[in-house]
C-alpha cells in the first residue's frame, strides 16, 4: 500500500515542545496506522508515537510538520494530526 | 513545650520555617543511592528495570491523579508519556544485554539524554532537562529499593530538599514537611507558608530513626518520632487551642488601626491566583506584593506576554480597586528558573539575579512589562522592581517600560504607565534611597537583613546573625523617613511583616502599610490593635 502524506505548518509559540508532544503522541497512539514524522519532505522520518523522538527533533516555532502514515486508517490520522497542529494544539499558547 | 516533649526520645530540633502543628504518618524521602544494589543475571536486571519503570509509571500516575493545577499536570503527564515510550528505555536495556547492571546502564542511558536536552538551542528544550532527571532518580529509587518518593497523603515528610512542584503536587492535609536544606525565605518555605503547611528546616535528617507516627511543630521547630500517647493527647490540646485562637483573630477582619484608632494598612503577598480562592478581598487592604516568578517555575515553557496578562488582570479584578503591586521577575539567589538563571553560579545571591537578570534578558522581561502596561488599564496596578542597587537600574525599567507601551499603543493596543516602585532589599539602595526615582518603596526584609549582616539565610548555623538588628531597623527607619519626606508610601514585604513580634518595633519606625502571608493577616491586624505608640 502507498504511503499517504500531508504536511502543515506549525505557528505554537515554543516549537513541538512537551505539552504539544504530549498531544500529539497521544492523537497519534489512537490510531492502528504506522505514522511518520519529519521537517522535510524527504525525512529523515521518525516514529509520530514516539515522545522521546518527537521531542528530539527540537521542532522550533514555524516548522512545517511532514507526515507519512501506513495503514487502514492512515487518512483519518494524518487529519487529525493536521488539525491538531493546524489548531496550535488546543491549548492557544 | 513541656518536659515531657524535651524528654521525649525521638525528638529533634531545626529552624521554623511555617507555623503549625502537624501529625500523620513518618515518611522518609531517601537521597539515590543507586550503587547500594548488586548486579545479576541478565534476565534479572532486565525484569529489575522493567519493574522499576512499571513502579515509577504507577507513582506517577497516582500523583497526576492528585494535582489541581494545569502546570502540574502538564509536568506528570510529560513523564508519564515518556514513560510509556519503549524507546526511552530501549538504550538500558541494550546496554543491560551487553552485561550492565541495569542501575548502571539507566544512569547512563538517562545521562546521554539529559545531555542532549541541555546542549539545545532553546531554553524551552533545555528546561526539559531537569524532568529528564526527576525521572531517572525516581527509577533509580525503586531500582534501589528506596521507592518512598510518592508522597502520601497527610504525611509528615523528611528529605534532603523538596523541588516545589513536589510540594505542589503532594496533598499535605494534616501533613508537614522536615528538611535538611532549605530555609525560612525558600521558595519551598514560601509555598508551605502559604498553604497552611507547618515545616521546619536544617535538621539533620540522618539521625531520624524511622518511625510509624511524627510530630511536627513548626512554630518551635521541634519534630517527634513515635510521640507516646501523652505528647499526642498534648497535640490534641495544642490544636484545641490553635483552633480557639482562631476564633478569638476572627473578629480582625476589617480595617487594622492602632490603640490610638492610627490605621494602617494590611496587604497580602501571594505567588498566584490560587492562593486567592478562598480569600475574601475586603479582608486586606490590596496585594502589597505578587512575586511573579512562580508562573516561570516549573512548566513548560516561560509565560507568554498574554498568558501573563490574563493572570495579573484577573488579580486586579479580585482586587476591586483596591492596589496590587505586582513586581518584576526576581529569579535567580535561591529562585532559579531553568533555562534562564545562570547554572553553576558561585555565589548566586551576589550574582545576576533580579532586575540585574531582566536587564539581561530583554525579551523575557520586555514581554512582562508589555503585559503589565496592558494589565495597568484594567484596574489599580503598581509595579515594583527587585533587587535594585543604583538610581540607573530604575531609570532603564522606567525607559524599557515606557517603550513598551509606545509599542503596544502603536499597535493599537491600550496601555499605560502604572506607578513605577523599587525594592529596598539592598544595603546600598537603602542608604542612598534619596537618588531614586521611584513612585513607591517597599522593603524587602529578607533579603535586606542577610545583606546587611553577611550572613545567608541559608545557612542554619549563622540564624543568630541572619535576624533583624538594630542596622536593620536604622535603615528601614532611613527609607520610611524619607519616603514620608518626599511624599511617597513605604511599605514593608518581607516576613518581618507577618510576625506579630516584630510589629510594633516597625510601627515604630514610622511603618504604616505591611505585606504580610495571608495567613499571617489577622494576627498580624491583632499586634496592631494592641500597639499603642509610637513608643516615646
Amino acid at each position: 500500500m502507498d504511503k499517504l502524506r500531508a504536511s502543515v505548518l506549525m505557528r505554537h509559540e515554543v516549537g513541538l515542545h512537551a505539552r504539544p508532544s504530549v498531544k500529539l503522541t497521544k492523537l497519534a497512539k489512537n490510531f492502528e496506522s504506522r505514522i511518520d514524522l519529519g521537517l522535510s519532505p524527504d525525512g529523515p522520518w521518525i516514529d509520530a508515537k514516539s515522545i522521546v523522538k518527537v521531542m528530539a527533533t527540537r521542532a522550533p516555532k514555524d516548522s512545517t510538520i511532514y507526515f507519512r502514515a501506513e495503514g487502514a486508517d492512515a487518512r483519518a490520522a494524518l487529519d487529525a494530526l493536521v488539525t491538531l497542529v493546524d489548531e496550535d494544539f488546543q491549548d492557544g499558547r | 513545650m513541656d518536659d515531657r516533649t524535651l524528654r521525649a526520645a525521638g525528638r529533634i530540633e531545626g529552624r521554623p520555617a511555617a507555623p503549625g502543628l502537624a501529625l500523620g504518618p513518618f515518611v522518609r524521602l531517601a537521597p539515590v543511592r543507586p550503587l547500594a544494589r548488586e548486579s545479576r543475571s541478565v534476565a534479572e536486571e532486565h525484569q529489575a528495570l522493567a519493574d522499576a519503570l512499571a513502579a515509577s509509571q504507577a507513582d506517577l500516575a497516582l500523583l497526576a491523579g492528585d494535582v489541581a493545577d494545569a502546570e502540574a499536570e502538564a509536568i506528570l503527564s510529560f513523564q508519564i508519556a515518556l514513560l510509556e515510550d519503549d524507546n526511552l528505555a530501549a538504550p538500558a536495556l541494550a546496554r543491560i544485554a551487553g552485561g550492565e547492571a541495569a542501575h548502571l546502564a539507566w544512569h547512563a542511558a538517562m545521562d546521554g539524554e539529559i545531555a542532549s536536552y541541555e546542549e539545545a538551542e532553546d531554553s524551552y528544550f533545555r528546561a526539559r532537562a531537569s524532568d529528564l532527571r526527576d525521572l531517572r532518580d525516581r527509577v533509580l529509587r525503586h531500582l534501589a529499593g528506596e521507592a518512598e518518593q510518592r508522597v502520601p497523603a497527610g504525611a509528615v515528610v523528611a528529605a534532603d530538599d523538596m523541588p516545589p512542584s513536589t510540594f505542589l503536587a503532594t496533598d499535605w492535609r494534616d501533613g508537614g514537611l522536615v528538611l535538611r536544606r532549605g530555609s525560612p525565605s525558600s521558595h519551598v518555605a514560601i509555598l508551605a507558608r502559604s498553604r497552611g503547611v507547618p515545616m521546619i528546616v536544617g535538621v539533620d535528617i540522618d539521625r531520624l530513626e524511622a518511625g510509624a507516627q511524627a510530630m511536627l511543630d513548626g512554630d518551635s521547630g521541634i519534630l517527634i518520632v513515635d510521640p507516646d500517647s501523652a505528647l499526642r493527647a498534648d497535640y490534641a490540646r495544642r490544636r484545641a487551642e490553635q483552633a480557639e485562637l482562631r476564633k478569638a483573630l476572627a473578629s480582625f477582619t476589617g480595617p487594622a488601626s492602632t490603640a490610638r484608632g492610627e490605621p494602617v494598612r494590611v496587604m497580602i503577598n501571594v505567588t498566584g491566583l490560587a492562593e486567592l480562592g478562598g480569600l475574601d478581598p475586603a479582608e486586606t487592604d490590596g496585594i502589597g506584593l505578587m512575586r511573579t516568578e512562580f508562573l516561570f517555575q516549573g512548566r513548560d515553557h516561560l509565560p507568554t506576554e498574554e498568558e501573563q496578562y490574563q493572570i495579573y488582570r484577573r488579580m486586579l479584578q479580585w482586587a476591586a480597586g483596591r492596589p496590587v503591586t505586582i513586581r518584576t521577575l526576581d529569579a535567580g539567589g535561591d529562585k532559579p528558573i531553568a533555562g534562564l538563571t545562570p547554572e553553576g553560579d558561585l555565589n548566586p545571591f551576589l550574582g545576576v539575579r533580579g532586575v540585574r537578570l531582566s536587564l539581561r534578558h530583554r525579551d523575557v522581561f520586555g514581554a512582562q512589562l508589555r503585559a503589565l502596561a496592558r494589565a495597568a488599564v484594567a484596574g489599580n496596578l503598581k509595579v515594583m522592581i527587585p533587587m535594585v542597587t543604583v538610581p540607573e537600574e530604575l531609570d532603564q525599567c522606567r525607559a524599557l517600560l515606557g517603550e513598551a507601551i509606545d509599542d503596544l499603543r502603536r499597535a493599537g493596543q491600550d496601555a499605560q504607565m502604572p506607578p513605577l516602585g523599587m525594592m529596598v532589599e539592598v544595603p546600598a539602595a537603602a542608604l542612598t534611597i534619596e537618588d531614586f526615582n521611584a513612585d513607591f518603596f517597599s522593603i524587602g526584609s529578607n533579603d535586606l537583613i542577610q545583606y546587611v549582616s553577611a550572613a545567608s539565610r541559608d545557612e542554619p548555623q549563622l540564624a543568630e546573625l541572619a535576624r533583624p538588628s538594630r542596622a536593620v531597623f536604622q535603615l528601614i527607619g532611613h527609607v520610611v523617613k524619607h519616603a514620608g519626606q518626599s511624599g511617597r508610601e513605604a511599605s514593608l514585604c518581607g516576613d518581618l511583616a507577618g510576625d506579630p513580634n516584630q510589629v510594633a518595633a516597625l510601627l515604630d519606625r514610622g511603618l504604616r502599610v505591611l505585606s504580610v502571608a495571608p495567613g499571617a493577616l489577622r494576627p498580624v491586624k491583632a499586634a496592631i490593635s494592641r500597639y499603642s505608640g509610637p513608643a516615646a
